[in-house]
């Protein structure tokens, strides 16, 4: 998945559905964001992320749908240290879940909780479990 | 207090300015059985070092004091007022710059700068031991203020002035007053409504009897002293008597000629006879005779009987005591940075274009069209820095204003549901409320690209910005209906001229140079010259008020404080010794000299004290204050009978520009070689074949001569009649036995310092390569002189 890299991104109209979409659903403006990195220093799970959250910001905010692809918005446990920091007062933790959202209506489970074996169910902390799940969606 | 010379020599180190480079103890051991006292000073201009001095002075009963440190022009001033106060005399006080001239120059070189302010320090000492005391005398300013420049600067400045009732002269070149901050329907980060706020500030300069308003002019001359400027103005021919005009605009309305308007950036039409803008000031029409065809109908049509097609340029001459340089900015031209395609793709324009595009009375009505294609655009992509901060393809510094009137713009266009794509390589809000602007932009939704953009690329109706997103560290392709470009400001091009008219230096930018960046920003290096806003360097419309009141208080100080006047005259030395020739009646540039009953009589309040005279009598019967013939060969002979320097030269040097040139360049730290010894004069044509002579004799082995140029020295002629005697200088040396390329003659402009670098070590070079003159050549020369 040519993420962060390769094609040219054509920064089109075509672009703008997305980004407006995600704002909807967030309720967050991620225009207001202005790349200082705040929310990636201070996320605990940058190590198993493919993309660092403030990349997840830029793409949403140009419109990038390949964002969804990612799996930061599954490791994303919603600590909320992001958005506690975050200059710019946006809710990062919101845009991560937005962008979940976006993945679950496509009936997509990345994660399905029956599939995994009892003693890794075991290992997993409860937190990482929850954001498996569709948290904060009911 | 004259007497035996009893002289008291200080040496500053200037901290580590000059004691990190020169050896200030030996200098100072060397030179004290020549004086009666000899110290050496950290920091020789502090109030302890000053107080010390003055009860030095009382004590010893000292009647000559020598001080050698910074140049004379940072702190003579205190020096002499201060010694006055214990009773000596300012023509007593010897001043030797071993900073800016030697110790700043010469850092590679601390034997060589030792041996150098050494010398330098003897030739003081024994001018000093011959120096008599004079009497200055004490002159009023002409208080009145010249301000050349109209826009938002010069207007505040007048007004400031006027205010304090003081006469202002307001020079401006086009038609009305303005400036650019009249083109702008909006201004950051306030959004109030520019023309809004500035026009009532015009009509109030038109109003105010203290403001003489000249506009459609230009300063085409500058002389006299500070204090005493003698201005010439050329107002450019308008065929429109102000006087009659109504404002009617009858004319323009039968007027057949259509030229593009500058007010709108030649976006739009305008007549040739026209005003650039409604609310223009003055409210007076303008031909303009490089375009009108003088069909004769705006003559006809006029009920007032006002225009002339006949009309010609005139000279206005002004004499002022301070002059403001407000000229401020204009674009760098776009043509010039061919990457981004101004003037080939129709799509891409100048910010300052867009800001008449947005203008409700722009060329477009107010309506978000391209004039250039008569589309409508809905995605604007602006680009930043295009041509700021590039040492390359363009100019190295930021130009301040574009990251936040692309903001406005932005906003502005946002507010009309026009999307906007700013490409950047960093968004710079210094300024109160900017970050908060900023921000608000982004509010409205205005999207960020950070990379630097260099590639256009035409699509159909529309254009592709090319570029990286650097926070993706991704290549974007970015179609959009219009592309503005946010070029570096720059100074106007007349500034150089008008800079060298005033004899103030400029940076390297092109900025006028400021007398100090933090503590004196608004006042130039030259007295009495102060200037504003963006010809001191790019800045917002509130810093540019902010020094226009400062440079108004400035003139204010200046033009109340008394000017002293130098001692510094032209004399016949006995009556008995002139035969009324006439020589230095001719010679005089000033025509201060006149022959009454077979005398030579000098006019005082004339004489420049440019000193051109004083070779020019065939019987030596001149000489001058405050540089006497025995001065000037004490101090030749001071600085080199007892130099120690492998190569020595000695440069006599203009002492207003080419002087101020010298320290700019001790003041860049320009390295030269250390052989260099530099005696202050009025002008070149002071010096006499003799001087040089005296020179070679006493172990010069080259002479330079630095001269000012004609325009910009403040003796005018003088700088020109110095060029012809050195040409023949030379040739006379030779039948000295002298080579004549030991005599260097050139013209030094203030904003060419960085030249001398080259200058010195060029002369140097050619000095060293061929050797010192001939000692028996030296004896002969001491026997012929003496």
């Amino acid at each position: 998945m040519p993420l962060g890299s390769g094609e040219t991104l054509r920064l089109g109209e075509k672009l703008k559905p997305f980004r407006e979409r995600v704002k909807e659903l967030s309720g967050e403006d991620v225009g207001l964001c202005y790349q200082c990195g705040a929310c990636s220093s201070g996320c605990p799970l940058t190590d198993e992320m493919d993309l660092l959250p403030s990349t997840v910001m830029r793409m949403v905010q140009l419109g990038v749908e390949e964002v969804l692809d990612s799996k930061t918005i599954w490791i994303c446990s919603s600590c909320f240290t992001c958005q506690v920091r975050c200059p710019r007062g946006i809710d990062v933790a919101n845009v991560m879940e937005a962008l979940r959202q976006l993945v679950l209506r496509r009936k997509y489970d990345r994660v399905s909780i029956d599939l995994l074996p009892p003693e890794e169910l075991r290992e997993l902390p409860q937190i990482a479990l929850v954001s498996c799940q569709r948290k904060l969606t009911g | 207090m004259s007497g035996e010379p009893k002289i008291g020599v200080w040496v500053c180190e200037c901290g580590g300015n000059i004691g990190d480079y020169v050896d200030v103890q030996r200098v100072v051991e060397a030179i004290r059985p020549e004086v009666a006292y000899a110290r050496r000073e950290r920091y020789l201009c502090s109030k302890p070092s000053i107080e010390n001095i003055k009860r030095t002075v009382q004590r010893l009963g000292l009647n000559r004091v020598v001080l050698a440190c910074c140049t004379p022009k940072m702190h003579r001033e205190t020096f002499a007022s201060n010694l006055e106060e214990v009773g000596l005399n300012r023509a007593l006080l010897e001043m030797v710059n071993i900073r800016e001239q030697c110790s700043w120059v010469h850092k590679d070189d601390p034997e060589g700068a030792t041996r150098k302010a050494l010398d330098l320090i003897r030739g003081g000492i024994e001018r000093a031991r011959v120096s008599r005391p004079l009497e200055a005398k004490r002159a009023k300013s002409i208080p009145e203020v010249l301000i050349i420049g109209g826009g938002v600067a010069g207007i505040t400045a007048s007004l400031r002035l006027a205010e304090y009732g003081l006469r202002v002269h307001l020079v401006e070149k086009r038609p009305s007053i303005g400036g650019h901050m009249i083109q702008y329907p909006k201004v950051f980060p306030t959004l109030d409504c520019s023309q809004c706020i500035l026009t009532p500030k015009m009509a109030s300069v038109s109003n105010n009897p203290n403001i003489h308003l000249i506009t459609y002019a230009e300063v085409v001359e500058v002389s006299g002293v500070p204090g005493e400027f003698h201005v010439k103005v050329r107002l450019k021919p308008r065929g429109v008597d102000p006087e009659k005009c109504i404002g009617c605009g009858t004319c323009s309305r039968v007027c057949p000629v259509e030229v593009p308007s500058e007010y709108n950036m030649g976006l739009g039409p305008r007549k040739a006879a026209y005003i650039p803008f409604p609310q223009a000031v003055p409210s007076v029409y303008t031909i303009d005779f490089e375009a009108c065809t003088r069909c004769g109908k705006c003559v006809e049509a006029c009920p007032r009987d006002a225009i002339n097609l006949d009309d010609e340029e005139r000279i206005l001459e002004l004499d002022v005591g301070a002059i403001i340089l407000a000229t401020g900015f204009e674009l760098y031209d776009a043509n010039d940075l061919p990457r981004y395609g101004y003037g080939r793709y129709p799509q891409v324009v100048t910010s300052l274009e867009m800001e008449r595009i947005l203008d409700v009375n722009g060329p477009t009505g107010g309506q978000l069209i391209n004039p250039r294609t008569g589309k409508e655009f809905r995605r604007v992509a602006y680009i930043l820095c295009a041509g700021s901060r590039d040492t390359e393809n363009g100019k190295p510094y930021c130009s301040r204003v574009c990251c936040l009137y692309a903001l406005k713009q932005a906003q502005l266009l946002l507010d009309r549901g026009v999307e906007v794509w700013i490409h950047y390589i960093d968004i710079r809000t210094p300024g109160r409320r900017y970050e908060e602007f900023y921000l608000e932009t982004q509010r409205k939704g205005a999207l960020f690209v950070k990379g630097k953009v260099v590639e256009l690329i035409p699509e159909g109706d529309r254009i592709v910005v090319r570029g990286e997103d650097m926070m993706l560290n991704r290549m974007v392709e970015n179609p959009v209906d219009l592309v503005v470009l946010c070029p570096p400001v720059i100074v106007t091009d007349e500034t150089h001229k008008l800079a060298e008219m005033l004899r103030i230096p400029v940076d390297e930018d092109g900025f006028i140079l400021e007398r100090h960046p933090k503590l004196d920003p608004v006042a130039t290096k030259r007295d009495g010259v102060f200037a504003c806003g963006m010809v001191l360097g790019p800045k917002d419309i509130q810093t540019t008020t902010a020094e226009a009141e400062a440079a108004a208080m400035k003139a204010v100080n200046f033009l109340s404080a008394e000017r002293l006047i130098e001692p510094n005259k032209a004399y016949l030395i006995n009556p008995d010794l002139c035969d009324g020739c006439g020589e230095c009646v001719e010679a005089c540039p000033e025509a201060a000299i006149s022959i009454a009953d077979g005398k030579a009589v000098i006019n005082e309040m004339l004489c420049s004290g440019c000193g051109a005279c004083i070779p020019a009598c065939p019987r030596g019967a001149l000489d001058q204050q405050g540089l006497s013939e025995e001065q000037l060969k004490a101090q030749i002979r001071g600085i080199l009978e007892r130099s120690e320097a492998e190569v020595k030269i000695l440069a006599f040097v203009e002492m207003e520009v080419a002087y101020t040139a010298v320290d700019l360049a001790g003041l860049a730290r320009l390295e030269y070689p250390s052989s260099i010894r530099i005696i202050p004069l009025p002008s070149m044509s002071r010096l006499k074949l003799e001087h040089i002579l005296y020179a070679f004799a006493h172990g010069a082995d080259g002479v330079m001569l630095l001269e000012a140029p004609e325009h910009e020295g403040p003796y005018g002629k003088a700088h020109v009649i110095s060029e012809e005697r050195a040409d023949d200088y030379r040739w006379e040396l030779e039948d000295h036995g002298v080579d004549s390329f030991r005599l260097w003659y050139s013209r030094v402009y203030v904003p060419d310092w960085r030249k001398l670098k080259k200058v010195f070590t060029t002369f140097h070079d050619m000095i060293a390569d061929e050797g010192p003159l001939d000692e028996e050549i030296r004896i002969q020369l001491r026997e012929e002189l003496d």
